[in-house]
């Protein structure tokens, strides 16, 4: 991290120097491109660590830069996942308008649900997102009708994309779609937070009152990420749906919202990176631990969190800056 | 139609002060330190498995395992308190968060282990399990004791906090933690043995709660949406608070599944959004 | 880039040549939830699974056999179809097993066809299931074979009013119009009927609200797991006796752990099963003492589907003489009949679903014991919701 602050070098370059790619980023998403060379037999997996990742970057939003605590941000991904599950059932497959469906139905129930959200703190605010996510749950597992209740959703066919690439049983199309796909919301982001509207959403977090003093109009702010970080969960939704044409309500649950949330803190909050980062420790770990043992994985799991929290108390990805920051002070 | 209604309020009640067990401990420790212990219901797990293992295993008598669930229960979290949660204090709230549910996945995997992975079947005493017709409506004996012990609890919680030193140091720690260190209290051995009273109090509601609700290995999880509800609704710290909402949510989950089946997994959660968005401090909360 | 593909290519295609010629392993890929919400009944389905290998030894027509387990976790059917991928792509494996959930089971069936491999669905009991792909087999139940058989027999034996409390869940719906049709149609009356949600855990309010209503009998269904052991408690506490109200319902409701946990107040509780370790054959005998041997417990209904998977596999294998591949497996698997220690079962040719004796028990103290007791039973059962769909095509 640079120290530099506007005071020194002007509004204009202080954003331009925050928005600098740096090495390692690019290292990052190079790196995220060689499962498809060297563990092809892991894409399934590489695939739905991305889908996740997408889904934990787009609570970091509110999380990391607006300081929203969210046990509910399932609902969402969940909605994001049957709006575009029910176009396909009635004859709908596209795959890139199926993104947009599913974001825009949860982008607009996240929209109402922020005027809620942005007046609320603390252990309330918690509850109820949670309360919410859990009323959207509920009724998705009584409209059987529509959303095939807890069978699950059948009948979701996905088109291949652009009537090219179909989706494989290899899953070699869902990795590359979802890799893109994630990488192009990422960029959406990044510009985001490192733009005026992310610095302000940043000060809102630090210290809301004084954002008000210098005439920040708060809830506006809060109410517009909130929005979007709820259209971009949607979209997390949809691709799951879309990559394996499978849509059931443990989508909404709170088991992964507070999955989520989980591998959000394990990665780091608030770093852009940290979203991506804990899914991909966190299901990796999972997958690995669950082949070794499949009954008692959950324990090692569990060492695993308490193990970060003791040892990197900023998550993994401030773990390793603060690692990196060492070393590079060592070598000048 | 009067009948319905008691016999609803007097389940509702019982089912109420289960909650109370399981979740005051959680509540003072959030008020007072501000730590968030997801880990809560891990203690009321544990304290299950030692009255299903002491009965099972042993041939005790209930009642006198209720006890030793207590203190073992006690005697685990402050354990894990003393070497690994005091720690983190001063920590944010989500290293907190991640830290508790990272013990409370170990617990599960260990309880698996340890005794499988079957609902624990625990025989009681025929006198406690039946019921007793009074005006033609059935009560349940064990409900009853429920109650009683519930209640007995509460009293000489409340008359511990009110009227002994110790309660007024407790209460000068949630109140005002660095007021109170200044004036020499011990705030940190305060709060390991509140720390293990609440705990404590989780293993033997999780004692009870077995003829209630059952038991298993995943219960450190299934009871902890319910003892957050009740936590914010009753405001972070206070005792009364937290009696107060157990109780409704109690009354209002039984009334709910009697009289509205169909929506009564929606009762609840509508019933906390919006008294949370009533008062977003919770029910008796002072910050 | 290029030359790694055709380096790639080569390993592959000699993979595929040489396993012509020598006769590698036979794999199966276990699908279940050893962790969450359902995991009793994943290992005990994978205890009975375990324990037929462990008595036939793990070689079968000259090939060695090998296991891929995978831990599902609970209902996660997006979980569910990349391990069934994973098993396919990266562990290679020749039948796909498990599944004690139907959603995950349907996820999984896409796999099963795209992929030409024999899946055999050892518990998950909605009919629906079986027709997803032409390549699977089922060696539990189905829940309509239940129910239908049990709605007969009330009608028929003085049952006339039954109040109805099922789990909201499919399967708990697909029971409920299954014994309500049967029911009905043989004369009797539902004079109440409420759905409670799966993660209900304090049954006292439904009792009471089923009570007030008088009727006959209550009809109960629920997916197992913890709440037998709750509603034993809440009929326990609402006073309802079982001579007075009968308690219809399935395997479930009075399983092993149920019963243990109801002590006396489960007698007269009648359910229909496919399968209770009480149930009186020398087979049957045999099996549960070498269970009880092996896992310390007794085997229930999740075992026995999970036992009988492994037998359905192992005779597969045996007819196609070593075959692995889908279309040789489901084709010997097709009509194939054995004594299993539930009775004689078999696999319908034109369905792919098991064919077996639904039992009627009612449970009774017996030396001391709390045992279901099997009092009637129905031969030949077939799946009635297929049954249905044939005559409806014809």
């Amino acid at each position: 991290m640079s120290l530099a602050t506007p005071a020194d070098i002007g509004p204009t370059e202080f954003l331009a120097a925050r928005a600098r790619w740096r090495p390692v980023e690019i290292v990052f998403w190079l790196a995220a491109i060689t499962p498809y060379f060297i563990a092809a037999d892991y894409l399934q997996l590489a695939g739905q660590i991305l889908i996740t990742g997408l889904f934990a970057l787009s609570l970091d939003l509110i999380l990391g830069y607006a300081g929203i605590v969210s046990l509910g941000h399932a609902a969402f991904f969940g909605l994001g996942a049957y709006a575009t599950g029910i176009a396909s059932k009635h004859g709908w497959g596209e795959p890139l308008t199926g993104l947009l469906i599913g974001g825009l139905v949860a982008g607009v129930v996240g929209f109402g649900a922020s005027f809620i959200v942005a007046r609320f703190r603390g252990l309330a605010l918690i509850m109820i997102t949670l309360g919410l996510d859990q009323i959207v749950a509920e009724a998705a597992n009584s409209m059987g009708w529509l959303t095939g209740g807890a069978d699950g959703l059948q009948g979701v066919k996905t088109w291949p994309i652009l009537g090219l690439f179909r989706f494989d049983l290899y899953g070699v199309t869902a990795y590359w779609y979802a890799l893109i796909v994630t990488f192009l919301f990422f960029l959406l982001v990044r510009r985001m937070v490192n733009s005026p509207f992310g610095l302000s959403l940043q000060g809102i977090r630090e210290n809301s009152t004084r954002m008000l003093a210098i005439g920040a109009r708060n809830h506006a702010h809060v109410r517009t990420v909130f929005t979007i970080a709820a259209f971009i969960a949607g979209v997390a939704g949809a691709l799951l749906t879309e990559t394996t044409e499978t849509v059931s309500l443990e989508t909404l649950s709170f088991q992964r919202s507070a999955d989520v949330l989980v591998m959000l803190i394990l990665g780091g909050v608030g770093q852009l990176y940290g979203g991506l980062v804990g899914a991909l420790i966190y299901m990796v770990a999972r997958d690995q631990f669950s082949d070794i043992n499949p009954q008692y994985w959950y324990f090692w799991i569990g060492l695993l969190l308490v193990a970060v929290v003791v040892f990197l108390p900023n998550g993994i990805v401030g773990g390793v800056k603060k690692l990196g920051g060492l070393l590079g002070r060592r070598g000048t | 139609m009067i009948g319905p209604v008691i016999g609803v309020l007097y389940d509702g009640f019982a089912y109420g002060m289960l909650l109370f067990l399981l979740s005051v401990g959680m509540s003072v420790t959030l008020g007072m330190m501000n730590f968030v212990n997801l880990a809560h219901c891990a203690f009321g797990m544990l304290g299950g498995f030692v009255t299903v293992t002491l009965i099972n295993k042993f041939g005790w008598p209930f009642l006198a395992t209720l006890p030793v669930a207590f203190l073992a229960a006690a005697a685990v979290s402050v354990v894990l308190e003393r070497i690994l949660f005091r720690r983190f204090y001063r920590s944010g709230d989500l290293d907190q968060c991640l830290l508790t549910i990272g013990v409370v996945f170990m617990s599960i995997a260990i309880a698996a282990y340890t005794f499988g992975t079957e609902q624990q079947p625990v025989r009681l005493p025929s006198w406690i399990r039946g019921s007793v017709l009074i005006g033609g409506q059935n009560f349940g004996v064990y409900r009853a004791f429920l109650i009683v012990v519930a209640l007995a609890v509460t009293a000489v919680l409340v008359g511990a906090l009110e009227y002994t030193r110790f309660g007024a140091r407790v209460r000068a720690a949630v109140d005002n933690q660095r007021m109170a260190r200044g004036l020499g209290i011990n705030v940190d051995w305060i709060f390991a043995l509140t720390f293990a009273l609440g705990s404590g109090l989780a293993g033997l509601g999780g004692s009870l709660a077995i003829e209630v609700v059952g038991l298993d290995h995943s219960f450190a999880l299934t009871y902890l949406i319910y003892v957050l509800i009740v936590v914010s609704l009753g405001g972070m710290g206070s005792i009364g608070g937290t009696f107060a909402a157990a109780v409704l949510l109690g009354v209002s989950d039984i009334a709910g599944k009697y009289y509205v089946p169909q929506v009564s997994a929606f009762l609840i959660y509508v019933l906390m959004v919006g008294l949370l968005m009533w008062r977003p401090i919770g029910l008796f909360g002072k910050r | 880039m290029r030359k790694a593909f055709a380096l790639l290519a080569g390993v592959a295609a000699v993979g595929i040549a040489s396993s012509a010629f020598a006769q590698q392993p036979v794999k199966i890929g276990m699908i279940v939830s050893y962790t969450g919400q359902f995991a009793d009944t994943g290992i005990q389905l994978d205890n009975g699974f375990k324990l037929f290998w462990k008595q036939k030894g793990d070689t079968v027509a000259g090939r060695k056999i090998e296991f891929v387990r995978k831990d599902n976790g609970g209902i996660a059917p997006d979980v569910a179809k990349r391990l069934g991928q994973e098993l396919v792509v990266r562990d290679k494996v020749d039948i796909l097993g498990g599944f004690e959930l139907t959603p995950n089971a349907l996820a999984v069936g896409d796999i099963s066809a795209e992929a030409k491999k024999f899946m055999v669905v050892m518990n998950a009991a909605t009919s629906i299931i079986t027709t997803k792909s032409p390549y699977m087999a089922r060696t539990s139940v189905t829940t309509p074979m239940l129910n239908d058989a049990l709605g007969r027999w009330a009608a028929k034996n003085g049952i006339k009013k039954v109040y109805t409390l099922v789990s909201d869940f499919g399967p708990g719906l697909d029971a409920d119009a299954a014994f309500t049709e049967a029911f009905t149609g043989s004369g009797g009356t539902i004079v109440g009927a409420t759905k409670f949600p799966v993660a209900a855990l304090d049954f006292s309010a439904y009792i009471q609200a089923a009570k007030d209503t008088n009727p006959d009998a209550i009809y109960i269904w629920t997916p197992g797991g913890t709440q037998p052991a709750a509603i034993g408690k809440a009929l326990a506490e609402r006073g309802v006796d079982t001579s007075k109200i009968k308690i219809l319902g399935q395997d479930e409701l009075t399983g092993i752990t149920a019963i243990k946990s109801m002590g006396d107040l489960s007698i007269g509780i009648i359910t229909a099963a496919m399968y209770d370790y009480s149930h009186k054959s020398p087979m049957n005998a045999q099996f549960v003492k070498e269970y009880r041997e092996a896992y310390n417990r007794e085997p229930d209904i999740f075992s026995i589907g999970g036992y009988d998977g492994a037998q359905l596999i192992y005779k597969a294998l045996e007819k196609t003489g070593g075959k692995a591949d889908g279309e040789s497996l489901i084709a010997a698997a097709k009509g194939m009949a054995w004594e299993s220690p539930r009775g004689p079962m078999s696999i319908d040719p034109e369905t792919r679903d098991v064919v077996e004796t639904v039992y009627i028990r009612r449970v009774e103290k017996v030396d001391g014991q709390l045992i279901n007791v099997e009092f009637d039973k129905v031969e030949n059962v077939k799946d009635p919701v297929k049954e249905k769909m044939k005559a409806g095509a014809k």
